[in-house]
């Protein structure tokens, strides 16, 4: 066995934080682990292995706050394991993931069993959510207070909305003697039934509509019960210009809620389902062009918090049906990057300021270290060229399923390297 | 489909409604075989395939999914595998799923005839229902056409609209408004929620189904106030030109979307008509997809 280096460097690299790009290229020297110096020319240390990353970048490892494993229950689509695999080759350091395995996460030794897998696996930080209810019924409350001493960061029944605004009440009081995060699922659960966006599309396909009228109900609604009972409230993934907007209002109110919309919604929008096509089949459903452009327009002055994948795995026989039986969700964890950098690249965002979409800004929201380059602080990193062209092909994911609607999708920005805690966890083979 | 071709159609279609059988007829598709694949129950369709197929000549295959198999886990596309290792010459599909037709037509290597899908479209309904139409009315351009009723969920709404549409019809669309789907005007529709005015001065009126469910899901109220706003009964056919013609694709809830008295009179009701028309129709459509 090789003894593994104590420290490395990387050199000539520019370096992106959440603030700027450095105008010059850097040198970033890791010792055990942590960001030990960064400057214009460091001298290694003895026995110091080099990563010589000139014309690139660095910038701090993705956060993705909205990624849906399998496991337990549902490996066929994806394990802990392989949704490392996919995360670390997209670039994502930390991962949260969503309580709806099966059985649910409502039970402490569920979350600190998925915190230790993570460790064991040794690649992405695994983080997760609590359910908000046990069982994810929408019903009783789970035991938040134990959850979180397991290690829980928030609690949440989403991909299923909390219907009751009874229960959202008592949760959200609740949540605020422990300082809890709580997560809403923004779809009024009653006006959630239809496959796909209401509209012109939906009505030629045939397909049942699925208004935003169900998001913003809910967004409003729950916002108020933030604003009425005064606690922490995230909402997501919003996807609809009346949502978003209602959120600028609560914000503007000064209510303590955060949002984020997952990168499909920048990105396509119902167009996509075309002649029915189950992959873009998800929840909530891809909208019209105009909202689309309200979720750019939403992350730019700051209404939309951050960007998640979403990521739904799902395999292939739940999605070869037809459209309506077919189930909900794609894949993003190795999309999240590119697509992301569409907003530097085409939306006028600086590269800055796309990634700390998702970097900074969603560490922020979950209270999690990460998503900055600190001195001192673990060496969770990302080496990339932002010009890099490249086309999307699902089939080379690593992820166990392949769910993506991309196929063939032209994007810019490559990574080359992830690391974490200085360790290389992936290497782009060109 | 060009609206050149939907003449063609409806010509052969003609021909075959109007000629007595012939044993040519029974050369057109002999040797071949017809698999009509149906998820869904349904009389009046799979009889009218049926038919039309043997007219023709074919060996025809009878195939009724019920939800039993489906839930033995089978799923379409393994049932479609399974019929194209059988190598038929057409795939009649009816299916309760928008789209799925299209799938199943995607994974198999002969012609598909779609008899229904979902709530999205009927295509052999609707060219049946315009050459019932042209027989009668002589020419389908300039005619002013109300679809009323549950417009919402109805696979026959949206081939009719497609179709007359092309041929030069205005088609009304004439339903409260939990019976139409969103933006059902950029179909090419006027919309109308009342009977009274939706039907002024109609050429035709063609009535739809309306499914007791609608009831359950809150869409309408009552059989009883529905029949008296939408359902069609002489006070709103008095409305319509005086040589209106009534349709019905079938099958009809007297009372309920349309007042016996009406679908029974024969001056007035092409519902009879409608149904002749299907079979030879639908020889037209595979003759023209196998022979």
């Amino acid at each position: 066995m090789t003894q593994k280096p104590q420290s490395r460097l990387i050199r000539g690299a520019r370096l992106v934080d959440s603030i700027q790009t450095s105008d010059s290229p850097q040198d970033l020297l890791i010792i055990d682990g942590k960001i030990a110096e960064i400057g214009e020319t460091i001298s290694a240390p003895p026995q110091t292995e080099t990563i010589d990353a000139a014309g690139l970048y660095i910038a701090p490892g993705l956060i993705d706050i909205r990624v849906q494993t399998r496991e337990p229950g549902g490996e066929h689509e994806e394990t802990l394991e392989s949704a490392v695999e996919s995360a670390v080759a997209g670039g994502i350091t930390q991962l949260i993931c969503l309580p709806n395995t099966d059985p649910p996460l409502d039970e402490p030794a569920l979350i600190a069993w998925i915190r230790q897998r993570g460790q064991s696996l040794g690649k992405t930080r695994i983080h997760a959510y609590g359910s908000l209810t046990k069982g994810r019924r929408g019903e009783q409350l789970a035991e938040m207070g134990l959850l979180q001493e397991s290690g829980a960061i928030g609690f949440t029944d989403s991909p299923q909305a909390i219907g009751s605004a009874r229960l959202m009440v008592q949760a959200l009081k609740y949540a605020r003697g422990f300082n809890s995060l709580v997560l809403s699922h923004p779809e009024e659960p009653s006006l959630a039934s239809g496959m796909m966006n209401e509209g012109e599309l939906a009505t030629r396909l045939g397909l049942a509509g699925r208004s935003s009228l169900a998001e913003t109900l809910l967004v409003e609604r729950d916002c108020l019960i933030s604003e009425a009972t005064g606690s922490r409230l995230h909402i997501g993934p919003v996807t609809s210009a009346a949502a978003i907007d209602a959120i600028r209002r609560a914000k503007a109110r000064g209510a303590r809620v955060s949002c984020d919309t997952a990168a499909h919604y920048f990105t396509l929008t119902e167009m996509a389902v075309g002649n029915w096509r189950s992959f873009a089949k998800v929840a909530p459903p891809l909208r019209s062009e105009s909202d689309r452009l309200a979720v750019i327009a939403g992350l730019k002055d700051g209404t939309i918090d951050a960007v998640s994948s979403d990521h739904s795995p799902r395999a292939p026989d739940s999605k070869r049906l037809p459209f309506a039986q077919a189930s909900f969700g794609m894949v993003g964890l190795e999309t999240l990057f590119p697509l992301t950098l569409d907003l530097f690249h085409h939306h006028g965002f600086t590269l800055a300021q796309a990634l700390s979409l998702v970097t900074a800004k969603p560490a922020a929201i979950v209270d999690i270290k990460g998503g900055t380059i600190d001195k001192g602080e673990p060496a969770d990193l990302i080496i990339f060229d932002p010009n890099q062209d490249w086309k999307i092909d699902p089939e080379q994911f690593k992820s166990r399923s392949k769910n993506s609607p991309l196929l063939e999708y032209p994007v810019k920005g490559r990574i080359h390297q992830t690391l974490i805690a200085g360790r290389v966890v992936y290497q782009h083979q060109p | 489909m060009a609206a050149s071709e939907i003449i063609k159609l409806m010509d052969r279609s003609e021909y075959y409604l109007d000629s007595p059988p012939t044993t040519d007829h029974k050369k057109t598709l002999q040797g071949k075989t017809v698999i009509n694949l149906f998820y869904e129950n349904s009389t009046r369709t799979r009889t009218s395939f049926e038919l039309a197929s043997l007219k023709l000549g074919a060996n025809v295959i009878n195939m009724t999914v019920d939800s039993s198999s489906v839930k033995k886990g089978e799923t379409l596309i393994d049932t479609a595998m399974t019929l194209n290792a059988m190598h038929p010459d057409l795939l009649v599909a009816r299916h309760g799923d928008s789209g799925a037709v299209h799938l199943l037509a995607d994974k198999v290597d002969c012609s598909v005839i779609n008899a229904g899908d979902g709530r999205n479209e009927h295509p052999t309904q609707a060219l049946l229902d315009a050459l019932t139409i042209r027989r009668y009315k002589k020419n389908l351009a300039g005619l002013t056409i109300a679809i009323c009723g549950d417009i919402a969920h109805s696979r026959v709404a949206r081939s009719n609209i497609y179709l007359l549409t092309k041929m030069g019809a205005r088609i009304r669309a004439v339903a409260p408004a939990t019976l139409l789907p969103s933006q059902i005007q950029k179909l090419g529709v006027e919309v109308y929620h009342t009977m009274a005015e939706g039907i002024a001065d109609c050429d035709i009126i063609m009535m739809l189904r309306l499914q007791s469910e609608r009831m359950d899901s809150a869409l309408v109220p009552s059989k009883r106030e529905y029949f008296h706003f939408f359902g069609l009964d002489s006070r709103f056919l008095a409305l319509a030109k005086p040589d209106a013609l009534v349709m019905h694709p079938g099958p009809m809830n007297r009372g309920v979307e349309i007042d016996s008295v009406i679908a029974d009179d024969i001056r007035r009701s092409l519902i009879r008509p409608q149904v002749e028309a299907g079979v030879a129709v639908r020889m037209a459509v595979m003759e023209s997809l196998v022979a």
